[in-house]
């Protein structure tokens, strides 16, 4: 069971948490124009990536706030978690 | 029985204390302290079940984690246990066990016959044999292997015992109480950290209990229970024996099951039986010893062969002698300890050592006590079926490829030492890469994965003073740097005797036109030719030669096994044992129950039971409840012998006709709150919700990024800034994390609070042309007339001083309200409802009568909105607004979404007007087409209408809109159904929705 710091709690266990997918996904501006491609590429296509990756949870059972954790996919080390609010430094 | 083999006097054990048990429905008695195995052995019982494969005699072969093969089945306070080892049950009066394997009995198994041709049952015969022909692996061979194999019976029964799981952080976890473990503790202890020392035996001190070593000036045992009292009285130490730590895994977490009532004969009032605890510890210090590692001869299986460890433990730990013509078979110092305690218990061993002319102390020591030693002699085969009777031995070359002339010797057990293989399971779990240390032929920790440290003997070190020089160090430490601690402990001098360098000799080559099955896995019935044919057959990786032959697997995890099987394999194939690798270890490292993995989260306790404050008033009048997600919902109420059929139809009818009330406390709410709170709900909904004004609700549907409907309600405006959401019982927690990611991460810049509501407010839906009746009286001073509170309006009410939330909604389809009031109040509500309603007919009904209500309405629902339906397939496609952006809203552009003959809602009639379709049917057009017949749709709820009499049903179903007026057919394999139906508006009843507006 993984071991997550909410910038918020602290320490926690992975069980007070849900798993909400890659983090660095931008959703496109409302009544923007866009390609079929670039929503397809929103919604559907997802890097299965085998080491770091930005990805979201939301301490569900804590403080309910969306958080970025970075964890090593094949690992699971976790290098950083950072509040919703701040910014990826890729 | 007398105790043949029991010592007159030494060991452990409490003498003052008789204990009786049964064994095979023999009766016997033995000491407080003792194990099953030990007790049996003092009794002179060897044989105590048959192997799994073969269905050979199996005695004991260790006295602890480390025995592969003498399980048994447990009886205990009425219930029974399988897969026990014997040498690690504690005994306790009136046990009872039996042995496993056997049919009929443990002296007569007809399954040995498998042993006479064990030809037949080489490596892989089971995937080889039992393929074919297919027809004969249910009827023959399962019923068979099912009965002649396995490891023990599970009960059928409901375990009354109870579980308990733990969380718990520490600073330091350590595990296993020898030298290693109780010096880190100790120095760990003094630089005050928190630490968990764990013992998987009932007494502490592991190897010091059975060596002859002096620490101080106090015997190992001595300096072993001083240390632990010491931190027993300690606050930041919790030191727990009968506890194994048995998992390693990610971020530091370790599990660790603490068997607390095993031991005695019924689990004590308010005690569970085993509790299984969840630690989280900063630093891991591994310090799980090691086990012996057998050398592999002919009939190496026969009962009275065992590790020469384990009969030293028998003698110091229990005062049981395991033979009294003993035979030690060694290959380095260990078995001359052996040797020399049974010389002091009055006992004359003949030791055969494979090397040529070691020099020790030890040696010495044995040399001065007489007693007989054979050097370069090997043991060829241990001769006698149920026990050893003799042995055949023979003096091996200095190659150690060509044996002398056999000699057969008289004795009645055979200890063998094959040298010390590390306990590395738990450092292999947490992700350590292992490496190969030449001097021990076995695998040690390398670098740390994760914060974990091994130690002592499982790091391959094998002097007590160096062990626990390493071991004190390394817990101050690493208990400094946590506690910024430095209270050193003075190293005490120790005494131990030195011994020569082991031989790398593992194995007994066979003599000339012999064929002895040498075993390398005792649990798993292996043997070098089952390895020797794997690998003739293309078998490489160990991996799979593991999978093949069931090298290593089970419960025993390749124990005593691991280390001789890749010696033969690197043998074979001409590489070093590095180059072969071992297989992976898993967790657990000994088998754990059931029972303790689930802990209390055992029936009505796996799930929180959510009830809502009216429950009580449901259960006095005679509701038949049904889960509904986390919550307990009426599904009908009962009156004389009516069925749920019946009692629903009823209840939906008197809803059409004049009044109903339903519990509807467990729809989701949710509070929104905020300057910003139209725009969010403009956003979420697909519909238009900026112009909706104050006292108003209004439906929405809210959608995926994927376009799939997500879930649907209505939303209420309290006031300028405030708003009440209601979503689907189900969808409730999914629709808040929803909302809260667009809050946090994707427009931060609206101010909105959102919070669940759901549990605050107790609702009651009002349905029937009567219930303006009903609700005219509930609220007097409230203008609850068709204009004061239009259909979609929302008023607050004064409930006889109870301030209540008046929404004038529907899914019943019917003239309706939903009343909310705070939970607290919920009951008192309920009550003054069903009084005031007495005379207007007023009866509850639950969630079959409202989803025959909901379904011949066309009101979608769960079953419509099941996650793969965009809203044009359940007619919702008004709902969507042109003029703004929503969630989803860009891909219902995608082609199949907008195809002509994309799947609609509609409803279906049986022609017969009688038949009821079953939910889940497919709809056909051609009810004799070939298979595979193709499918236009499914059918997603079925009721009776009670409006028509006759069956309705919802279907989604392809081409929708051009389907209304057609035939088709419904068929439900599951129910071997066949009903031609009619294809109508999914709009049954009251189709221009008057009804909710009069
Ligand atoms: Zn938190």
């Amino acid at each position: 069971m993984l071991y997550i710091k909410c910038p918020h709690c602290g320490m926690r266990s992975q069980n007070e948490f849900s798993y909400g997918g890659d983090a660095t996904i931008k959703r496109p501006e409302l009544g923007k124009e866009i390609s079929d491609q670039d929503w397809d590429n929103f919604v559907y296509n997802r890097k299965s990536l085998r080491g770091k990756h930005w990805e979201l949870w939301q301490h569900i059972s804590g403080c309910r706030q969306w958080i970025k954790v970075e964890r090593d996919t094949a690992t699971h080390e976790i290098f950083n978690t950072l509040k919703a609010n701040e910014e990826i430094s890729l | 029985m007398t105790q043949n083999f029991r010592l007159e006097s030494g060991g452990l054990i409490n003498r003052s204390k008789k204990i009786s048990f049964k064994f095979n429905g023999k009766n016997y008695f033995g000491y407080e302290g003792d194990t099953l195995a030990s007790a049996l052995i003092a009794n002179g019982v060897h044989l105590i079940g048959r192997s799994f494969k073969y269905h050979r005699p199996r005695g004991f072969f260790g006295a602890g984690v480390d025995e592969p093969y003498a399980i048994v089945q447990l009886y205990r306070n009425g219930e029974t246990e399988p897969n026990i080892k014997a040498t690690e049950q504690e005994l306790f009066e009136g046990l009872e066990a039996k042995s496993v394997n056997c049919w009929p009995s443990v002296n007569f198994d007809v399954g040995a016959i498998n042993n006479f041709l064990k030809i037949f049952l080489p490596a892989g015969f089971y995937y080889k044999t039992f393929m074919w022909p297919k027809s004969f692996w249910y009827k023959i061979y399962e019923p068979f292997i099912r009965k002649a194999a396995g490891l023990g019976t599970a009960s059928i029964k409901h375990d009354k015992e109870r579980y308990e799981h733990k969380y718990e952080y520490c600073d330091l976890l350590i595990t296993g109480s020898g030298p290693s473990g109780l010096a880190s503790a100790y120095s760990a202890a003094k630089n005050g950290a928190k630490v968990i020392l764990a013992e998987d035996k009932s007494r502490f001190g592991g190897t010091l209990l059975t060596s002859d070593v002096n620490i101080g000036n106090q015997s190992g045992k001595e300096w072993a229970d001083s240390i632990v009292s010491e931190l027993k009285e300690m606050s930041n130490v919790t030191i727990k024996n009968r506890s194994q730590v048995f998992g390693y895994y990610d971020h530091n977490m370790l599990v660790m099951s603490e068997r607390i009532s095993d031991h005695l004969p019924k689990t004590k009032k308010y005690h569970p039986k085993q509790k299984l605890w969840y630690i989280r510890a900063k630093e891991v210090l591994i310090s799980s010893g090691s086990i012996e590692r057998p050398i592999v001869f002919g009939n190496n299986d026969t009962p009275g062969v065992m590790l020469s460890s384990a009969a030293k433990e028998y003698m110091k730990v229990y005062g049981v002698l395991v033979g009294k013509k003993p035979l030690v078979f060694t290959n380095n110092d260990s078995g001359y300890e052996t040797a020399i305690e049974f010389k002091k218990n009055g006992i004359n061993p003949i030791i055969l050592d494979t090397r040529k002319e070691p020099r020790s102390e030890i040696i010495d020591e044995a040399k001065n006590m007489n007693i007989n030693i054979k050097n370069s002699y090997v043991v060829v085969a241990a001769q006698g079926y149920k026990k050893v009777k003799s042995a055949d031995i023979a003096k091996i070359s200095d190659d150690k490829e060509k044996l002398g002339s056999i000699e057969n010797i008289d004795c009645d057990c055979i200890c063998v030492s094959g040298f010390w293989t590390p306990t590395i399971h738990l450092a292999s779990q947490s992700g350590n890469k292992t490496k190969f240390k030449e001097e021990i032929d076995a695998f040690v920790p390398g670098i740390s994965k994760q914060n974990e440290k091994t130690l002592g003997a499982a790091n391959g070190i094998f002097t007590l003073e160096e062990t626990l020089k390493d071991s004190f160090e390394q817990g101050n430490r690493l208990s400094k740097k946590i506690t910024n601690n430095d209270n050193k402990v003075s190293f005490p001098n120790v005494v131990e005797k030195k011994s020569a360098v082991h031989d790398k000799f593992w194995c007994v080559p066979l003599p000339k036109g012999k064929n002895y099955k040498r075993f390398l896995d005792f649990q798993n019935d292996v043997a070098v030719s089952d390895i020797e044919i794997a690998l003739k057959e293309g078998y490489r990786s160990i991996e799979h030669v593991k999978r093949y032959t069931t090298l290593g697997m089970a419960t025993d995890q390749g124990k005593t096994s691991n280390l001789n099987g890749l010696q033969l394999v690197s043998k074979i194939e001409n590489k070093v044992v590095p180059a072969v690798g071992h297989t992976t270890f898993r967790p657990p490292y000994t088998p754990v129950s059931i029972g303790a993995i689930v802990g209390r989260e055992v029936g009505k306790h796996s799930k929180p039971t959510r009830k809502s404050p009216m429950h009580s008033w449901h259960e006095k009048n005679n509701a038949v409840f049904v889960d509904a997600g986390v919550w307990l919902r009426p599904r009908y109420y009962k009156r004389g012998d009516e069925n749920l059929f019946e009692a629903s139809k009823r209840e939906a009818k008197n809803v059409r006709t004049n009044v109903g009330v339903c519990d509807v406390t467990t729809l989701g709410k949710i509070d929104i709150k905020g300057p910003d709170a139209a725009e969010l709900l403009n956003r979420v909904y697909t519909n238009a919700w900026l112009k909706l004004p104050v006292g108003k609700a209004r439906y929405g549907v809210m959608l995926r990024e994927d376009g799939i409907v997500m879930d649907d309600g209505t939303t209420t405006r309290i006031s300028e800034n405030h708003y009440h959401m209601t979503t689907t019982t189900a969808q409730a927690a999914n629709v808040l994390s929803h909302l809260e990611y667009y809050l946090q991460l994707v427009w931060p810049e609206l101010n909105v609070n959102v919070v669940s509501t759901t549990e605050q407010w107790a609702g009651a839906a009002i349905a029937g042309p009567k219930s303006r009746d009903v609700l005219k009286k509930l609220f007097p001073k409230s203008d609850v007339t068709n204009e004061g509170l239009p259909f979609m309006g929302y008023i607050e009410g004064d409930l006889f001083g109870v301030k209540a939330k008046i929404f004038r909604i529907s899914f019943s389809g019917e003239l309706a309200y939903e009343v909310n009031v705070e939970s607290d109040y919920g009951y008192y509500m309920w009550e003054k409802i069903i009084e005031i309603g007495e005379e207007f007919g007023i009866q509850p009904y639950g969630t079959e009568a409202l989803s025959t209500l909901r379904i011949e309405m066309g009101h979608v629902a769960g079953s419509e909105l099941d996650g793969r339906t965009i809203p044009y397939d359940n007619s919702l496609e008004g709902l969507l607004s042109k003029k703004k952006d929503f969630i989803g809203k860009r891909s219902l552009t995608r082609k199949a979404f907008a195809a002509e003959d994309r799947q609609k809602i509609v409803g279906v009639v049986p022609l017969d007007k009688k038949t009821s379709i079953p939910e889940g049917s497919h709809l056909v057009k051609d009810s004799n087409a070939p298979l595979p017949n193709p499918k236009l749709g499914y059918i997603s709820a079925s009721c009776w209408s009670v409006e028509h009499d006759n069956p309705f049903s919802l279907a989604i179903l392809k081409d929708g809109k051009n389907m209304i007026g057609k035939k088709l057919f419904v068929m439900s394999p599951l129910k071997n159904k066949v009903i031609p139906v009619e294809i109508v508006s999914s709009h049954y009843v009251d189709p221009k929705g008057e009804r909710v507006r009069s």
